[in-house]
């Protein structure tokens, strides 16, 4: 079974305290809603779901407040064995916005429920009523070869459809959701099957295609669960072992799939379909870091594969704004350079004038999709954020737990299958301005005013368990050293450019202070993410000759720590004064402040924009950051490197 | 995986299914000691262990099992 699919993939694991959580809401305060949505969010397993709905009913029953949840009440009629279901259907519905309950009538009691009057259904005033028929629900007789037997054979389902719905229609005011019907695997002929009028293939082919349009009309939803069943596999959906033993009309596995198909409809009944489609860019919408690697290296060509896997994200993009989802960006970029693959790259679909808000700057994630958010007019739980770096969706999802934010898997390739398969965007309906809407918020690509920087950012960063490694520079390190300082441009302080030979001699002369710095956290490892070259200047003075850092992790305060580890170095070999030059090229914008967030003193500036700072050794004190230091491999530097 | 490590992985399916953290899992355990354990969740426990342990049990074999003795025998016949 794919498992994108069945384990719900584009959602986050459950955490590992899921039963304690489950348990402390017993004694918490109303109204509960946003802890239970919190709770339903991970992909919970069938057990799960059950005792997450098992909670919801009990703080229901005891008249606590499930606000902000919208409340919906949802009638279940089918042929078969629901039970199991129901409950899958309240949490996954928490997950979705809504809080749900169930009226379920008597095991297959359809039609009387749907036709009189004052049966359960009709007398509980639900606010829809979902037909979950399987296509054992029809008499569905079969006259292979029979093709005028067949289409009375199939009028007839339709006419007992039509007639289910008018009686609901009749004694309420609920809306109709009609399941469409999943042929068997097994069939008569083989092929035949499909052509041949009154094979149960053929019955169902009509029924469900004349289904689709009569709901198309009247107002009345499709659920298309044969389009559900297809995704994953008709011989993986039917379970004729489940069916015989206890009448359940799919596989248990697929339970918690179906129910989040089935919440997210009733979503989007609710109108909380989401609304805004926010990208990340470099390795989200194209391959590649743009700031690092230029226009000419990233990765966005036909015939790249992992160009086109980005080329796919932009299509799906470019497709949902056409139906009316409006598209933004939230990068971690200057903002020229990130404008430069839209404006100048023959191969990217997306354009400036297809995105609403464009938000590249160095703030954190969090604040910029706030400023989106209300530059749109739009709220949070109407947007999504497609990003490839775990920790900005961790922090993300922390900070604005509203934000809908997917996981992706390693592979690029399945990012725009990923996102499909989420149905953020699911709509009941389409009406004509759907098309323009997206052009309504259509302002050129305007950056939005960010308000302030968002609380909680030190406490998330506390939380991803970060270990910074310190080492002087060593062979193992060395391929990766040259490299990164060849490629980096944008945290690159002075941008010079070494080549192997260059670094073993700056590794083996004592007077030369290195460093290579790697971080880890709960994601994993990030590799070496840092590079620093001091060099004896003046009795007493070390000049950093190289700083250099990857973008990725940007914002841990990993430059404060970097400092700390060189002053303490420093200290040790009796310097007194650091002197660091920012020398500005067009890709390095982003450090012009580096030295002077660092506490430096700006000595002197050129008209070039170059400019020198200087430390004092003794009196300087970083900023600390939460995370366990290893320095290893410097124990004889320190005594010889005192020049 | 011996019979210790089968009761270990059991207790804690068991807690997940009857969401009860206080059921004693012993081979005598059986549906009418626990609260909630009815045909239905009979199903959900045999599924959950089918998908704990990587097995398909045959309707047969379900429609045998008398306690948790029955269960776990079965189990360590098949993994």
């Amino acid at each position: 079974m794919n498992a994108l699919y069945s384990e719900l993939q584009w959602l986050p694991r459950p955490p590992r305290d899921f039963p304690a959580r489950l348990k402390a809401l017993a004694h918490a305060s109303d109204p509960l809603g946003r802890e239970f949505q919190s709770l339903a969010l991970p992909a919970l397993d069938l057990n799960q779901l059950t005792r997450l709905a098992k909670a919801i009913d009990r703080e229901r029953e005891a008249g606590k407040s499930l606000a902000p949840l919208a409340p919906f009440r949802l009638a279940v009629l089918s042929n078969s064995t629901i039970d199991m279901i129901v409950p899958a259907l309240v949490a996954s519905a928490a997950r979705h916005g809504v809080a749900l309950e169930v009226i379920q009538p008597s095991y297959d009691q359809v039609a009387q429920e749907a036709l009189t009057p004052d049966s359960r259904i009709n007398s509980a005033k639900p606010d829809a009523v979902l037909f979950a028929l399987d296509y054992r629900a029809l008499p569905l007789k079969l006259v292979p070869g029979d093709a005028e037997t067949s289409t009375r054979v199939v009028d007839a389902a339709l006419d007992y459809l039509q007639s289910l719905c008018s009686g609901i229609k009749a004694h309420s005011t609920a809306v109709c959701i009609l399941q469409n019907f999943v042929p068997p695997p097994e069939t008569l002929f083989g092929s035949l099957d499909r052509a041949l009028p009154g094979t149960l293939r053929h019955h169902l082919d009509a029924i469900n295609r004349e289904l689709a349009s009569l709901t198309f009309q009247s107002g009345h939803v499709l659920l298309d669960i044969a389009g559900l069943a297809e995704t994953v596999g008709l011989a993986n959906w039917h379970n004729p072992q489940l069916w015989n033993m206890a009448k359940f009309a799919f596989s248990g596995e697929l339970i918690p799939l179906y129910a989040d198909h089935v919440a997210r409809t009733i979503a989007a009944i609710r109108g909380k379909s989401a609304k805004a489609l926010i990208l990340d860019l470099d390795n989200t919408v194209w391959g590649g870091v743009i700031g690092d690697d230029g226009l000419e290296g990233i990765h966005i060509a036909q015939g790249d594969a992992r160009g086109e896997a980005h080329l796919a994200v932009q299509r799906l993009a470019l497709d949902l704004r056409q139906r009316g989802i409006v598209l933004a960006v939230c990068s971690k970029n200057t903002d020229e350079i990130a404008r430069q693959p839209f404006e100048k790259q023959p191969e990217m679909l997306l354009r400036l004038d297809h995105i609403a808000v464009f938000q590249a700057n160095w703030n954190d994630k969090a604040s910029n999709i706030q400023a989106i958010a209300e530059a749109l007019s739009l709220g949070l739980d109407a947007m999504v954020f497609l990003d490839d770096n775990p920790v900005e969706r961790g922090l993300v999802r922390q900070l604005l737990p509203q934000v809908r934010v997917p996981e992706l898997p390693e592979d690029p390739a399945g990012y725009a299958r990923t996102l499909a398969a989420a149905g953020y965007f699911e709509a009941t309906a389409f009406a004509a301005e759907d098309l323009q809407r997206a052009g309504f918020y259509q302002d050129n690509a305007r950056r939005a005013t960010l308000q302030k920087q968002m609380g909680g950012v030190d406490a998330y960063l506390a939380s991803l368990d970060m270990t910074i490694t310190f080492q002087p520079f060593d062979a193992t390190g060395r391929a990766r050293i040259v490299q990164l300082i060849n490629k980096s441009n944008q945290y690159n302080l002075t941008t010079r450019r070494y080549t192997g030979p260059e670094i073993l001699e700056a590794e083996n002369d004592p007077h030369v202070f290195t460093l290579q710095v790697r971080l880890a956290d709960i994601f994993g490892d990030n590799g070496m993410i840092s590079v620093v070259i001091c060099r004896p200047a003046a009795e007493g003075v070390w000049d950093i000759d190289t700083w250099l850092m990857s973008c990725r992790v940007l914002g841990r305060k990993v430059e404060h720590m970097v400092l700390a580890e060189i002053l303490r170095h420093a200290r040790a070999a009796g310097i007194c004064k650091l002197t660091g030059t920012y020398k500005p090229t067009e890709r390095n914008q982003l450090v012009v402040d580096h030295y002077a967030r660092l506490g430096f003193v700006k000595v002197a500036e050129e008209t070039s924009g170059l400019t020198r700072w200087e430390m004092n050794v003794h009196s300087a004190s970083p900023e600390q950051a939460p995370m366990k230091i290893v320095s290893q491999g410097f124990a004889a530097a320190g005594e010889t490197l005192h020049a | 995986m011996d019979e210790q490590q089968i009761y270990a992985r059991l207790a804690e399916i068991f807690e997940d299914v009857f969401d009860d953290d206080s059921i004693q899992v012993t081979p005598d355990l059986s549906a009418k000691d626990v609260d909630g354990w009815d045909s239905l969740s009979h199903i959900r426990l045999i599924l959950t262990v089918e998908k704990a342990f990587k097995i398909k049990f045959s309707t047969s074999e379900i429609g045998k099992l008398e306690n948790v003795g029955d269960l776990a025998a079965l189990i360590k016949a098949r993994i």
